[in-house]
């Protein structure tokens, strides 16, 4: 897929140990059929690989459009990991579970992406 | 040039309209941008898509009420905020006033992980939240394109493009989107299918190392507007574009007239000179006096107390002054009265259209009645020969609906056709001067003559002028078999004259003379024939008198005899008597 995505999924392979908190911010924009997925798939995907160890929150930006802006916030839904460092945002419904854990680092990306 | 339909007023039927405040703008787009819908502006990188969307908005917000949101894509506010300190958009203060509102998008696809379906809802959010917080009726998206490297979706990018565009359409704010040109494409990622209602492509092109901005309208929905390519200036006072101005040829004109300087030459152009606000050519060879004829023409402005702006290509103020001197033109005292102005750079300093909009400025803050350019062919320097000729077009356009009478000088070369300058404006001039150098004899000698003078009886002929230390001043006319004579052969043509006149002067004189002399002689032959008459009747007289005498003693001689011979004397005497006197 990308060359950056590669060296960045290698280094979180080295320095996202188990014990890490992870913040995460779900952002959503009403309570579309997609956000309800999203979150679903978040849940599911946090409870398998993240267990105890995670924290949600969830902003509907139709309540709080003011936020948007703090997190660069173009597509919805998007899921920003706040913590650990660095930075990470994975659109989408999160229904590609192989791309969403790429996406937050908690697996290496695979030299070829099947998906891409 | 003149075929271009651009109006100056908003039509007032249909379509609404959003001035943009940039100048010159309104004027093409006959009022502005399409109220309520949004506008794709694009071009190459560089060639000032941001800074004409960033005018419209600054320019809404301040100029006509209508607060506006910048989207930016690819800076951020404060880049932003920098960018267009220098044109004096003081942003912060705008924002601050809530009356602008800056939003940096930041789509970084090595941060970003595409996991499945989504749509740019947040988008919408922020827009719809900036537009709300500060009741904007702009919005400026710079450049949405961005969107594309950032995001790999291509069909949820497309189909959500489209929803914005209609979303800012139901919004009812007045949008200018940006686009990047692409390869023979408008934009890069076919932006243009969005947004139909109007289209304005900017350009920056480089032609003989001089660069020109050029904006047009390449189409606006439900309206006429203006279709050539219009060059465009980034100054500090923000974008202008020059549109052709008085495309219906509609200025007013006047009958006044003003004196070119040399008394002469107004002689030649119907007694009185030019008309005032018409454009005057004066085209010659190198050295022919074209910049002596200008400077006598400034001074006759500054005289009337006229201002006068003098823009000079080639020669320095103080040359020029100088110069003039030399044939005893002396313009500085009106240059210290503030009457005379001078405005000397190489043409090539900067492009056409900067030249165009200094002349447009110095023309604005000084108001002159009367302007020189000398010479104009060195434009054609600054930018191609055809783009110099729509310079001119606009420039004299502009002119005359200032009611400046324009004097122009133009080099022609010694081989040129009469009657061809390089920029083919001759057709736009009222009056057009040649000034030619004669060689005739061995020598070279200036001469004029009026190729055209519209709307005047302006004289036909040739005429010498000589540079004396009085200035210009035109010479009395000699026709010899080759045409009009000039220098020497007009001296030796004078002597000649001369030399005619004195001849016949001493001819007259003679005849005079022997007449007198005739005369003379009649009168003494007078004298002598009366003399010899009396001479004559002196003769007859003394005849008379001695034939008289001797019949007495003839008579006296008879009586004696008959009286001796004792005989009737007294009747012979009495018939002898008789007969003597009838023979008398």
């Amino acid at each position: 897929m990308r060359k950056s995505g590669i060296s960045d999924g290698a280094k979180a392979h080295v320095t996202a140990p188990a014990t890490e908190m992870f913040e995460l911010r779900l952002y959503i924009a009403g309570q579309t059929p997609r956000s309800v997925t999203a979150f679903a798939n978040l849940k599911e995907i946090c409870e398998e690989h993240l267990s105890g160890r995670y924290k949600i929150e969830v902003i509907d930006l139709l309540l709080h459009p003011q936020l948007a802006a703090g997190d660069q916030i173009v597509a919805i839904p998007t899921l920003v990991r706040k913590l650990p460092e660095p930075l990470r945002r994975i659109v989408g419904d999160l229904s590609n579970t192989e791309r969403a854990l790429v996406g937050l680092q908690l697996r290496p990306v695979t030299q070829k992406d099947p998906t891409s | 040039m003149a075929k271009a339909t651009a109006k100056r007023t908003p039509p007032n039927h249909g379509l609404a309209k959003a001035p943009t405040g940039v100048q010159g703008l309104d004027e093409i787009t006959g009022g502005g941008l399409p109220r309520g819908r949004p506008t794709l502006v694009c071009g190459s990188a560089g060639c000032g898509k941001t800074l004409l969307a960033m005018e419209f908005l600054v320019r809404g917000a301040t100029q006509f009420g209508e607060p506006g949101v910048f989207m930016a894509f690819e800076e951020t506010s404060k880049e932003l905020t920098e960018n267009v300190r220098s044109l004096g958009f003081d942003l912060d203060e705008l924002v601050k006033q809530k009356k602008l509102a800056i939003d940096f998008v930041r789509v970084e696809r090595n941060e970003i992980e595409e996991t499945g379906e989504y749509d740019l809802e947040g988008l919408f959010v922020r827009l719809n939240y900036s537009i709300d917080s500060i009741g904007a009726k702009r919005v400026v998206l710079d450049t949405i394109e961005t969107l594309f490297g950032g995001l790999s979706n291509m069909s949820i990018l497309r189909g959500e493009l489209r929803r914005l565009f209609r979303w800012l359409k139901d919004k009812g704010v007045t949008a200018v989107i940006t686009g990047e040109t692409g390869d023979g494409t408008l934009t890069r990622h076919g932006l243009e299918e969005y947004v139909s209602d109007c289209v304005i492509q900017l350009d920056h092109r480089v032609e003989n190392q001089v660069s020109t901005r050029r904006l047009r309208i390449v189409k606006y929905r439900g309206t006429t507007h203006g279709t050539n390519e219009y060059p465009f200036l980034i100054d500090e006072d923000g974008i202008s574009v020059l549109p052709v101005t008085s495309l219906g040829l509609l200025h007013e004109v006047s009958n006044e007239r003003v004196s070119s300087g040399v008394p002469r030459l107004d002689m030649m152009l119907s007694g009185e000179g030019y008309f005032r606000g018409s454009t005057v050519l004066i085209t010659g060879t190198a050295g022919s006096g074209k910049t002596s004829l200008a400077a006598h023409f400034a001074v006759a402005a500054c005289q009337r107390g006229e201002r006068c702006l003098y823009f000079s290509f080639e020669e320095s103020p103080g040359q020029l002054l100088r110069n003039m001197r030399s044939i005893g033109i002396d313009l500085e005292p009106w240059v210290k009265k503030g009457l005379l102005q001078f405005h000397s750079s190489r043409a090539a300093i900067h492009g056409l259209e900067m030249h165009l909009a200094t002349i447009h400025k110095l023309v604005r803050d000084f108001q002159p009645r009367v302007m020189i350019m000398d010479p104009i062919d060195t434009l054609v320097g600054a930018g191609t020969r055809r783009d110099a000729t729509v310079m001119l077009t606009r420039l004299i356009d502009f002119l005359k609906i200032q009611e400046i009478t324009a004097h122009l000088t133009n080099l022609t070369g010694a081989g040129e056709a009469v009657g061809e300058t390089d920029m083919d404006i001759s057709s736009l001039v009222d009056t057009w001067l040649l000034l030619r150098d004669l060689e005739l004899g061995g020598e070279r000698n200036r001469v004029i003559n009026v190729l055209k003078s519209r709307g005047m009886a302006h004289s036909n002929q040739l005429r010498e002028f000589l540079l004396t230390d009085r200035g210009v001043e035109l010479q009395d006319v000699y026709l010899g078999a080759e045409g009009v004579l000039t220098g020497s052969a007009r001296q030796a043509q004078e002597a000649r004259e001369k030399a005619v006149t004195m001849l016949r002067q001493q001819e007259v004189e003679g005849k005079q003379r022997e007449r007198e002399r005739r005369r003379e002689a009649l009168e003494a032959r007078i004298v002598a024939l009366q003399k010899e008459f009396e001479a004559e009747e002196e003769e007859a007289k003394r005849l008379s008198a001695e034939v008289h005498a001797s019949q007495e003693v003839l008579g006296k001689d008879r009586e004696e005899m008959g009286r001796s011979r004792k005989s009737d004397a007294n009747e012979t005497t009495a018939r002898s008597r008789k007969t003597p006197g009838n023979r008398k």
